[in-house]
């Protein structure tokens, strides 16, 4: 089946199984390798992106139910060549360690900073479920408090 | 080690000769000299690599892998440090999977006999399990990439580059070495204040012998070690463009997923390929020993023509082993004869007989998975009589091993590309690596094209290496005045003596062992067997303790050595010990000695009235020697803490009729944002060997967790995980009205 969907502002024109997994075709039909597999079933946010500006686990979400919504993933987050407020705010509290989860976090992050600018830490716990086996937990809620304190 | 000095890493001279010599454009630096050939048997060499282009880039070439240790950046700041660089020139590459780059050799100088070191091949490293548990889990591992290559190799590569690159300035103008001095990549010039880039001399440079023995920098010199200088890899891991193995691409690429047996030791006995076939864009099943792979055109479609397919497998007779059975069988083993003994010193059965008080507690430690985010993968090519490999491992090399065996080509045929490991924490190390096995096979079977199989998670939770279970019995006496006076530990499970031995000053100590195989894969987890032992020991030496009537930080401190002790009391007083904790929490204390470094931690706890446990804050202190990068020292020890937390709060690998029961992260949990407690981490400032990082700040905290539950409910916890002790009738004991 053929789909038209928009990422990153662009449109693009896929040939996949209705079925397929939105991660899928980002990764595999557009090439977009920044948003990771880690589960398969939405229990470890490796895979978020936003859809219209929602953090959505990419690998529940078929291409056939997509309909029109727009897809940002962690190539778009920022405008081509500069770096998202929150990108910095990683950078800043030197995050990352393997970094493989990151790009689902800091998509879930932006997602939530863009509804709540400063929330609280439990706000912060109930809402930030993505795993890191690295352990950057501590640096994740560092990183939103410096955001949140703007 | 005392014999090894760093001149064995220069001695070799031109060894290898230019053809080895890799890289693009540039002047390749002192490439090849600074190695050291050991035997003539193909034994391993270290060859530390400095390049210095004409526009005066310097890359420091890296034998180890970057799995999140921030080792790339740790051992390029001790490499430029000595060399001189300025730092904003430095780059960094990963070594190239050849055998030239070996790190097993710094490796196995720091931690075995020269002698030894002398007569065993590389593969003895890792030959045998023991030997690879004695090593670590450090052929590539924050634990030992700083102290071994980088303090044996790379600082000692910077320090000779820089010394040819003075010596040739310092003949270009015609004037003396000793007038000269190198500063930010460049030479100076003394009295004429003239300078050279390193780029501009590098060529004469590369010609000149190198100095047998260059003087490493005293620690007052030093510029860039010891600062917390930003991680070179972060840009590119916060935008998405950091290439891992499972977003290799290349042309003509299909994809493959995979079926494994689901109880170890089974092997492929039928399948039926028909229903795979039938699904839209799959090429192929291929039959392997003991799994089925599909490849199809997407992995989504690969993957649904494996769970199109009903393969039987058979048990290797293990089909009835399931958790309790294992217990049963881990319980008649410590129940049986009296255990081969590792340690005895003094009379244990003597002191706990004449004891004024002791004490008995069993403990036990689940098996557990590794689940690092990115799941195996990896992306082969055979083709042309040729095989490339693109994956992320801890060790290249055994990989491309592993594809050359399971390709039936000579090794020189396999083209191994490292990737950047999604996380390790030892299911990349090498023998362990069935996903390159399989990768390779199903690569052969549908040669010519590429293929990249990518595991699902919960091939990744079912067919693990594990953790190995552990059971421990201890019996510990008191004398009159609370002193412990004798110490036994008897466990089962593949456990190395050094991880359970107590480090108090206990005059009767008994260790014995016994060692119960079972179908059940084992490996090597994030700080070995440290992780099962610092619970144990740390949980039972607070118990006697409590029943010498302490304080567990006072009675511990009674008893550690000088440098031990100043780290528990560096984690005390950092923690506020002394003064009672907020309330409705509770403290507990642990303290493990693990590769080199010594680690003491601080959990402090609360208890909500349904039981709910949380871990509020943890202050850890540790010695680890001189920092390197302090900002990247203390998100390991971070790191530790949290895997450490998730395995004590829910980690369990259960079995059922043979096979793993437990199958994703929804019943495989890990910590997350909601179990994460503040961490402080406190460098005790030392000058003492250096020890590792990636590992130490685990241990402890299973057992500081514990012993905090101890201290808010009087409820001794002695199995993990937590997630299966009721605590909800066990609120915090002074949370309740006293009696009037």
């Amino acid at each position: 089946m053929q789909y038209t969907l928009s990422v990153n502002g662009r449109q693009a024109t896929v040939d996949v199984d209705p079925d397929t997994p939105l991660l899928w075709v980002i990764r595999e039909s557009l090439g977009l390798t920044g948003t990771k597999f880690g589960c398969g079933v939405a229990a470890c946010g490796a895979c978020t992106v936003h859809v219209d500006g929602e953090a959505t686990r990419s690998c529940s979400v078929p291409i056939e139910s997509l309909g029109g919504k727009a897809v940002t993933t962690i190539e778009g987050l920022a405008p081509e060549g500069g770096r998202h407020k929150i990108q910095q705010a990683w950078i800043d509290a030197q995050v990352p360690q393997c970094g493989y989860c990151q790009s689902g976090m800091i998509m879930a992050v932006a997602a939530l900073l863009a509804r709540k600018p400063a929330p609280s830490d439990d706000e912060i716990d109930g809402e930030i479920t993505n795993i890191c086996r690295c352990g950057t937990y501590p640096r994740i809620r560092r990183a939103i408090r410096a955001l949140a304190q703007g | 080690m005392g014999r090894w000095t760093r001149r064995a890493f220069i001695a070799g001279g031109s060894l290898l000769g230019g053809g080895l010599v890799i890289g693009v454009g540039g002047v390749l630096f002192a490439p090849n000299r600074i190695s050291v050939k050991p035997a003539a048997s193909g034994a391993p060499q270290i060859t530390t690599w400095i390049e210095i282009a004409p526009d005066n880039a310097v890359t420091v070439i890296v034998p180890h892998c970057e799995m999140g240790q921030g080792v790339h950046t740790a051992l390029a700041q001790m490499a430029a440090d000595e060399l001189d660089a300025d730092w904003n020139l430095v780059r960094v590459r990963e070594a190239p999977a050849l055998d030239e780059y070996a790190n097993g050799y710094p490796v196995r100088v720091f931690f075995f006999d020269p002698a030894i070191a002398a007569m065993a091949p590389r593969a003895a490293d890792y030959g045998t399990y023991r030997l690879a548990r004695f090593v670590g889990l450090q052929l590539t591992g924050g634990s030992s990439s700083v102290r071994a290559t980088g303090d044996l190799g790379l600082r000692v590569a910077g320090a000779a580059a820089r010394a040819v690159l003075i010596q040739a300035a310092a003949r270009r103008w015609g004037v003396p070495e000793g007038e000269c001095e190198a500063r930010l990549s460049s030479v100076h010039h003394r009295s004429s204040d003239r300078s050279l880039a390193f780029g501009a001399v590098a060529d004469e440079a590369a010609s000149l012998p190198l100095p047998e023995n260059p003087p490493l920098k005293p620690r007052e010199a030093w510029r860039i070690m010891g600062k917390s200088l930003p991680r070179i890899d972060t840009p590119s891991k916060v935008d998405g463009s950091r290439v891992y193995g499972i977003d290799t691409v290349v042309p003509g690429l299909l994809y493959a997923t995979v079926a494994a047996a689901p109880v170890f030791g089974g092997k492929l006995v039928s399948v039926d390929e028909a229903p795979a076939m039938a699904v839209a864009g799959v090429k192929q099943v291929v039959r392997l020993d003991d799994a089925v792979a599909v490849v199809a055109d997407s992995y989504w479609r690969a993957l649904k023509g494996l769970r199109a397919l009903k393969p039987v497998f058979s048990d290797g007779g293990n089909g009835a082993v399931d958790s309790p059975v294992l217990a049963s069988r881990f319980a008649t083993a410590l129940s049986t004869g009296e255990g081969s003994t590792l340690t005895h010193t003094g009379d244990v059965a003597a002191a706990l007989a004449g004891a004024a008080k002791r004490i008995e507690a069993e403990y036990a430690a689940p098996y557990l998975a590794h689940a690092p985010m990115e799941p195996m993968n990896a992306t082969v090519r055979v083709a042309d009589g040729r095989c490339e490999v693109w994956a992320g491992t801890q060790d290249p090399l055994n990989a491309r091993d592993t594809a050359a065996k399971a390709c039936g080509l000579g090794p020189s045929l396999v083209t191994m590309h490292n990737a950047m490991p999604g996380g390790g924490f030892g299911r990349r190390l090498p023998f362990v690596m069935d996903f390159i096995d399989q990768a390779a096979r199903v690569a052969k079977a549908a040669s010519p094209l590429p293929v990249k199989l990518i595991w699902s998670r919960e091939e990744d939770i079912r067919h693990d290496f594990y953790r190995p279970a552990a059971l421990c019995r201890f019996a510990g006496g008191l004398d009159a005045s609370g002193r412990p006076v004798a110490w036994s530990a008897r466990f089962i499970g593949n456990a190395d003596e050094n991880a359970a031995v107590p480090p108090y000053a206990i005059p009767h100590l008994r260790l014995a062992s016994d060692k119960l195989d079972s179908h059940v894969r084992t490996g090597s987890w994030r700080s070995v067997d440290h992780s099962q032992h610092g619970f144990f020991v740390e949980s039972f030496i607070d118990e006697l303790a409590h029943a010498a009537g302490q304080d567990p930080w006072k009675f511990r401190r009674a008893l550690l050595p000088d440098r031990h002790r100043a780290v528990l009391d560096l984690a005390a007083s950092e923690s506020g010990w002394e003064s009672p904790p907020p309330a409705g929490r509770a403290r507990g204390i642990a303290l493990v000695e693990a590769f080199g470094s010594i680690a003491a931690e601080v959990a402090e706890i609360e208890i909500d009235a349904k039981g709910g446990l949380r871990v509020r804050r943890v202050t850890a202190a540790i010695d680890c020697g001189d920092l390197v990068n302090p900002d990247i020292a203390a998100a390991q020890i971070e790191g530790g803490i949290m895997f450490g937390l998730a395995a004590a709060l829910y980690g369990e690998i259960t079995l059922d009729k043979g096979a793993v029961v437990e199958s994703n992260f929804w019943d495989y949990e890990v910590a997350r944002m909601a179990d994460t407690p503040e961490i402080a981490v406190h460098f005790v400032p030392s000058h003492g060997p250096r020890g590792g990082l990636g590992e130490p700040g685990l241990p402890p905290i299973a057992a500081a967790v514990a012993n905090a539950i101890f201290a808010a409910t009087g409820k001794r916890i002695r199995s993990l995980p937590f997630k299966n002790h009721n605590l909800s009738a066990e609120r915090l004991r002074w949370s309740e009205p006293s009696p009037a």
